[in-house]
Formats: C-alpha cells, sequence, structure tokens
C-alpha cells in the first residue's frame, strides 16, 4: 500500500502537537528551543507533502524559507539563551520572568 | 453726525487708558476728559437744536454705523438715533456729565489713579449714550450693560476701601438680577412682533425693519388681569422690561445696591448714582411707552412699586447719618416718583422729573462732595455743622438744591414733583382702579412730607448748629481721631464750586421749561407746558377709554413727515389719535382751580416739611433716629437670611457636595478612569512574564482562530481569500 497523504499529515500533526506540548510543559531555554524546531519542521513536513501531492513546487519554496528562518532564529536564539544564562545562572525560563536584569 | 457723540468720550477713554497712565499728567487727563465730553456736548446740542433737529422736527435724527447682527428675520443695527425723547436724555447727560467730569478734576486732584478714574468716567458717557441712543433694543441693552459694567468699576474704585469691592459686587449682581429680565422681555418681545408679521427689535421704522413699537402700538390693550402677567403677551413683556428697570433705576426688590454704591467716589455717585444711569429705567419705560399703555396690569404694578419704594426710601433717608447715604436714599425715591409717573402714565411727567432731578441731585451730590473734599473725607454728618462759615459757596448753591427737591415754587423739583402728583391724582381709570389713583397720591405727598424732612436734616445737620468737627467726644470712628482735631473746613478750587454754581442755577430755572398750564395762566405767561409739548410725540399715550382701543394710538415715527405751517414746521403730533389726552385740549376750568389746589397742597406740605425739620433738627441736630429706620428695615440682613444663606447653602450642599462632587467628578471625570483601571486590573495578568504563559495564550488564540474555521466550514476562507 502506497503512503497516503493523509499519512504524512497525521504524523506531521504528531509531531507538532509534541513540540506544542514540550513548549508548554519544559522549563529548560533548550528543550523549548529544541521543540519550537520540531515544530518548525512539522509544518515542513505538511508543506513537502502537499506539494509532492498537488505537484507543485512552491511548498518546497516554502520549506527552503522556514529552514533559512529556523537557521537565523537559532543564532538569535541561541545567543540569547547564552545572555540570559550569563545574567542568571540558571536555564530556566520562570527565572527570567521579569524585564529588569 | 450722531456717532461723534458717543464716540468722543470712547475715545477719550482710550487715550486715557493708553496714554494718560504713562503720562501721568493731571492737566492733560483732565483736559482729554472734559474735553471729549465738551464734544458730545456741543454736538448734543447742535443736533437737537438745528432748524431740522431731534427737538424741532418729529423725525428722529438718525445715524445708522451697520448691520450689525442679521440672523434669520432677526435684525439688530449698529444705529443711532435721537428723537425727542433721547434729545433731552442727551443734552441733560451731557451736560450735567460735562459739569460733573470738571468737578472731578478738582476733587480727584492728588489721586493715584486719576488717568484710570477719568478713562472709567469717559467710558461711562460712552455707555451711556450709546444706551440713550441706540435705535433697538439690543443695543440698547449694550449700552445698559456698559453703563453697568462702568458702574462696578468705579463703585470699586478705592482699592484700598473695605466696602467698596462687595459694594461693586453686590451692584453687579443686583443688575444681573434685573437684565435677566430685561433679556427675557426683549426676546418675547421679538417672538411676539413675529407672530405679528413683523419681527423686529427695532425702536424706528427703518428702511426694510419695522418698528417693534408700532407694531405693538396697533395690538389691542390687554385687559386688566392678574394672569396676563405670565400670559406671554404685552402685559409680560412690560412686566419683564420692569424687572430690568428695578434691577437698573434701583427700585424695591433690587435698590439695595444703590446706597452701598456710594463707596465709590463722589463724582460717580452724582454722575452715575443719581443723574444719569439711575434714570435708564425711567427711560426705558418711557421709550416702551407704546408696550406699557397696552399692558394695564403691568402699569399698576408699576405704579404701586414707584410709590412704595418712594415712601419706604424717603423713610429710610431720615435716619441715615452718612451724608452720601441721605442723598442716596433721597436718590431711589425720586425714582419712585418717576416710576409712579410712569405708572400711571404720564410718561412726560416721569422724563421732565428725570430732568429737573438730574440737575438738583447732581447739585446736592456734588455739593456733599465738595463737603466732603473740605473736610479731608469726612462723610458723617454728625461730625459737621456750621460750615455755611467756611464753605459760603457751596453752602449758597446746596441750599438751590435743596429748595429744589423740596418742592418750593420757581425751584425746579416743584413743577416736576407737582406735575406728577397732579397727574396721579387724575389717573384714568384705565390702568388704575378708582380710588387707588387717590391712595398713591396720598402716598406721594407723604413722600414729599419727608423728603422736606430729610432734606432739612440734611442741611441743618452739615451747614447750621455748632461745630462738630473739632469735639473729640464721639462714640464711633477712632481711626480718625488723629488727624479729626486739626480739621478746618475749607472753600473747594473753582474747579469745582463752578459746576456747583451753574448746577444750582439749572436747579432754580430749569424747571420753568415745564410749567403747567394751570399755573402759567395765572401769570399770564407761556400758554402751554412747553416741555410735555415737546416731548408728547414721543409717547405713547394711554387710549382714552377701552372703546377707542380699536383704533390704536399712532406713534409719532410712523406719522408722515412734517407739514409746513406758514412756513415753520409743524412740531404738533400729527398722528395723535381722537381721545387720547394732550396738552392742546381747551383746558376745563375747574379742573385747572383742582390742579391750582392740589399745588397749593405740595407747596404747603414742603414748607411744612422744611419746617418740621428745621424745628426738630436745629437744636438737637443729633436726635436719635428710630433704630429700625437706621438699619435700613434689616431689609440687608432679611434678603441675606431669605436669599443669599439659602443660595449658599443650596449651592454648596447640592450643587457642590452632590452634583460636582458626586456627579461631575464622581461620574463623569472619575467613572471612565476607574472602568479603564478595573479592566486594566484584569488585563495585566496576561502580561505576567512567564514565556510558557504567553505561549499558552498565543495557542489558545491559534485554537480559536483554527476551531472558528472549523465550526463555520471552509467557505468563510474561501471568501477571505477570493
Amino acid at each position: 500500500m502506497a503512503p497516503q497523504l493523509s499519512w504524512y499529515l497525521a504524523l506531521s500533526a504528531v509531531l507538532f502537537t509534541i513540540g506544542v506540548v514540550g513548549v508548554m510543559i519544559k522549563r529548560n531555554v533548550i528543550s523549548m528551543f529544541m521543540c519550537i524546531e520540531l515544530m518548525l519542521n512539522a509544518v515542513n513536513l505538511t508543506f513537502v507533502a502537499f506539494s509532492s501531492f498537488f505537484r507543485d513546487v512552491t511548498g518546497q519554496l516554502f520549506v527552503f524559507i522556514v529552514m533559512t528562518v529556523a537557521a537565523a532564529e537559532a543564532a538569535v536564539g541561541l545567543g540569547i539563551i547564552i545572555a540570559i544564562f550569563r545574567s542568571r545562572e540558571s536555564l530556566d525560563v520562570d527565572d527570567a520572568s521579569t524585564l529588569k536584569l | 453726525m450722531l456717532r461723534y457723540i458717543i464716540f468722543a468720550p470712547l475715545a477719550g477713554a482710550a487715550i486715557n487708558w493708553l496714554i494718560g497712565r504713562r503720562v501721568r499728567n493731571e492737566r492733560f487727563i483732565g483736559l482729554v476728559a472734559c474735553g471729549s465730553v465738551g464734544i458730545s456736548t456741543v454736538i448734543g446740542f447742535y443736533l437737537a437744536f438745528k432748524s431740522n433737529g431731534a427737538l424741532r422736527s418729529t423725525q428722529p435724527v438718525m445715524d445708522h454705523l451697520w448691520t450689525w447682527i442679521q440672523v434669520g428675520d432677526f435684525r439688530a443695527d449698529f444705529g443711532l438715533a435721537m428723537d425727542r425723547l433721547s434729545g433731552i436724555y442727551v443734552l441733560f447727560i451731557t451736560f450735567v456729565g460735562f459739569l460733573i467730569h470738571v468737578f472731578a478734576t478738582g476733587y480727584m486732584r492728588g489721586d493715584t489713579g486719576y488717568y484710570r478714574f477719568f478713562a472709567y468716567l469717559n467710558l461711562f458717557m460712552f455707555a451711556m449714550l450709546t444706551l440713550i441712543l441706540g435705535d433697538n433694543f439690543l443695543l440698547m441693552f449694550v449700552g445698559w450693560e456698559g453703563v453697568g459694567l462702568c458702574s462696578y468699576l468705579l463703585i470699586g474704585y478705592y482699592l484700598d476701601k473695605e466696602e467698596a469691592a462687595p459694594a461693586a459686587k453686590k451692584a453687579f449682581v443686583a443688575n444681573r438680577v434685573g437684565d435677566w429680565g430685561f433679556v427675557m422681555g426683549i426676546l418675547l418681545l421679538f417672538w411676539m412682533t413675529s407672530g405679528a408679521g413683523a419681527p423686529s427689535i427695532s425702536f424706528f421704522d427703518k428702511p426694510g425693519l419695522t418698528s417693534a413699537l408700532a407694531t405693538v402700538a396697533h395690538m389691542a390693550p390687554e385687559s386688566f388681569a392678574l394672569h396676563m402677567l405670565w400670559y406671554g403677551g404685552i402685559t409680560s413683556i412690560a412686566i419683564l422690561l420692569f424687572i430690568g428697570a428695578t434691577g437698573k433705576s434701583a427700585q424695591i426688590p433690587l435698590y439695595v445696591w444703590l446706597p452701598d454704591a456710594m463707596a465709590g467716589p463722589t463724582p460717580v455717585s452724582a454722575l452715575i448714582h443719581a443723574a444719569t444711569m439711575v434714570t435708564a429705567g425711567v427711560y426705558m419705560l418711557a421709550r416702551c411707552s407704546a408696550i406699557f399703555t397696552r399692558a394695564p396690569m403691568a402699569m399698576f404694578i408699576v405704579a404701586i412699586i414707584g410709590a412704595a419704594t418712594a415712601l419706604f426710601a424717603a423713610t429710610i433717608g431720615l435716619a441715615q447719618n452718612d451724608i452720601k447715604k441721605v442723598l442716596a436714599y433721597s436718590t431711589i425715591s425720586q425714582l419712585g416718583y418717576m416710576f409712579l409717573a410712569c405708572g400711571v402714565g404720564a410718561f412726560t411727567a416721569a422724563i421732565f422729573h428725570v430732568m429737573t432731578h438730574a440737575f438738583f441731585k447732581a447739585q446736592l451730590f456734588l455739593g456733599s462732595g465738595s463737603v466732603i473734599h473740605g473736610m479731608h473725607h469726612e462723610q458723617d454728618m454728625r461730625r459737621m455743622g456750621n460750615l455755611r462759615k467756611y464753605m459760603p459757596i457751596t453752602w449758597l448753591t446746596m441750599c438751590c438744591g435743596w429748595l429744589a427737591i423740596c418742592g418750593v415754587p420757581i425751584w425746579a423739583g416743584f413743577f416736576s414733583k407737582d406735575e406728577i402728583l397732579w397727574k396721579v391724582w387724575v389717573a384714568g381709570p384705565f390702568s388704575i382702579p378708582a380710588g387707588a389713583a387717590k391712595a398713591l397720591w396720598f402716598v406721594g405727598i407723604v413722600t414729599a412730607l419727608l423728603t422736606a424732612i430729610y432734606m432739612t436734616r440734611l442741611m441743618v445737620m452739615t451747614f447750621w448748629g455748632k461745630e462738630r468737627f473739632n469735639s473729640g467726644h464721639d462714640a464711633h470712628g477712632e481711626s480718625h481721631a488723629d488727624d479729626h482735631h486739626t480739621v478746618t473746613p475749607h472753600e473747594s478750587p473753582w474747579s469745582m464750586t463752578i459746576p456747583l454754581i451753574v448746577l444750582a442755577v439749572l436747579s432754580t430755572v430749569g424747571g420753568l421749561v415745564g410749567v403747567p398750564y394751570a399755573i402759567s395762566s395765572l401769570a399770564g405767561g407761556h400758554p402751554e407746558n412747553y416741555f410735555e409739548e415737546v416731548l408728547a410725540p414721543a409717547i405713547s399715550t394711554v387710549p382714552a377709554t377701552q372703546a377707542a382701543a380699536g383704533e390704536p394710538t399712532k406713534l409719532h415715527w410712523q406719522s408722515p413727515p412734517p407739514q409746513e405751517v406758514d412756513g415753520k414746521p409743524a412740531v404738533a403730533p400729527v398722528g395723535e389719535a381722537p381721545g387720547a389726552a394732550n396738552s392742546h385740549e381747551t383746558p376745563n376750568p375747574q379742573e385747572l382751580n383742582e390742579e391750582r389746589l392740589l399745588a397749593l397742597v405740595s407747596v404747603l406740605i414742603a414748607l411744612s416739611g422744611i419746617g418740621i425739620g428745621w424745628v426738630m433738627f436745629q437744636r438737637k441736630p443729633l436726635r436719635a433716629m428710630p433704630r429700625l429706620l437706621e438699619n435700613k428695615y434689616y431689609v440687608d440682613e432679611i434678603y441675606d437670611a431669605t436669599i443669599i444663606q439659602p443660595i449658599e447653602a443650596g449651592s454648596r450642599e447640592g450643587l457642590w457636595k452632590i452634583i460636582d462632587v458626586g456627579a461631575i467628578d464622581g461620574i463623569l471625570v472619575h467613572g471612565p478612569g476607574e472602568i479603564v483601571k478595573r479592566l486594566a486590573r484584569t488585563l495585566r495578568y496576561m502580561q505576567i512574564g512567564f514565556v510558557r504563559g504567553y505561549a499558552a495564550i498565543i495557542l489558545a488564540g491559534a485554537l480559536i482562530i483554527i476551531g472558528y474555521f472549523a465550526y463555520n466550514g471552509a467557505h468563510v476562507l474561501r471568501f477571505l481569500v477570493r
């Protein structure tokens, strides 16, 4: 049985949900960061699946854009994480609940 | 040409205010002030007496400057008009005003606010002349407010005098009450003339504008009934206008400001609070004679208020010790006479009395100013006495004013007061119920007696008897004790005595222009009352009977232009209604005898008043007067308890604590703030600071949006995409 579109979508949904739940329950900044990456890639998977299904290349273009953005975001995000760690000696997001340092 | 009469004093005021305050040269300031009024006087006399001038033609001299307000049917011009009524007013206002300005240059010498005083005084002349010459109600109201403002400024002129500021405030507030009535009267009149198809507030016919007074004159008189007062017709207009007059002319119940107004400088008291401004109410009533003669109920009330005020103020005047207070109550009392005359329809007699009163009351006030000046600002008559030795000119001139106000024959007051009393005696059944006329006459004659007594008291206390100014054992006024022992009264300078002399002459002979036929016929002189004859065309007379109501009296400004009779301009009123009383009727010998008899009675009353006063006060000038009178019937206290205190309490407890603090502050001001504050207190939990909280909110938002589209189906989305 050839793989159906719905399989990809279901997998993507599962990955996305795991990402969401991870962001919600994890306190460690790096774990949250990885969960966000997971969500982005779940979306990428749907793009690719639809692209293949509709025989349209646009979806794959979007994947590249998302990957670029994700790379930039990773750079900025990691920079922020390091800054937070330096000031607070902690990677727990709940410790960074005020705007003040 | 007419415009220069009002703008000359305005220019004088501006020059004194802008330049005089820098120059601070008393000679310059006095010259500007007197000169500007002098210009008005000369122009006023020229326009009144030139060959087709205001007093010699039936057509008013008009000067239309510009159309001031034009909204829909409403039109008010900045236009001036001088007819016979305003002509007479202009003559005595400018002339007496000029004399008082001259007097003031001497009286105010050395005062730090010299320029300010004369700027205000000139501004007053401008406002007063605008009031008189304005050719419609609204412009008249501008002058009316202007004189009120100047009166306020001049009462409060002495900035360091403790009682001056409250007195000024009192005058202003009391006048505002009256102004309410005036404005409402004007509005109602406009509404009524609109209903009659000729919307107007003008006094005269002009191109494209009908006279409001002529419109009213064509209406039938209203019935003599109390409910007509609030019916909204002519009677209501008349009574509202009269409320305005009670404020300006100090009648019951709004007279209380005038005695306090004596806190101002004495020339101001003479000019504003005796000779000119306070007679504006009489002018307004005479101007609106067409309205009043069609409102018998209003006329009756005017007569009653006038008589009551005359008697009431005269009794208070008996017991005052301040020389200016006596004259102030005397002024109120004399104004009461004028209103009494208006109330019985004798508008010409009222105006005649206004004129003679302007002469002798200005004289008396200036005389008192001279006394005060000579006594180094002492106003209490208990500290005067025997001043005739020191101030002979003041004494002699004041004697003329005294005899005039008492009503001794030949002197001016006799003719005008006698005229009023006679007109009251014969007042027709139109506005005065049978019997009431005699009662009003009786009040008038009692007032005349009291007038003679209190004026004699004033003269005796001031000019006769022992010198009391150097005896230092007085019960009061310790603050004066220092300069008290060194007082030597002195006669005033020429700038003050010359106006006194001129006014004394006018007080003596000024009444001769209005000698009634009953008296002049005895001497075989001029056959008619010249004053009345001149004024008659400007006054709408009382319809003689109710039957004449169908054919209303025509007013002179609707009349055709005067016809030339034998080369002389006809001065006789052309459109006088048949049956309306005028001076051209053949005199009835029986009536003439009655009038002579009444004149004799009033002469006897005047002489006996002087006699009583002399006997009572010559020996004991400090005779104790009844406390009730000395305290002015406690009217100020009663007003304070019944009106001022409740208003204050209501304002404080109700308007301030409930309306302002509760409703305005509590709901309208703090209400929106409170709503925002509460909302913010709730919403700020969104900004909790925990990253995962924000994530949860984003998730919730996403779920809501997705849920919305999932629930409503994809067609919503399709609509958006398209």
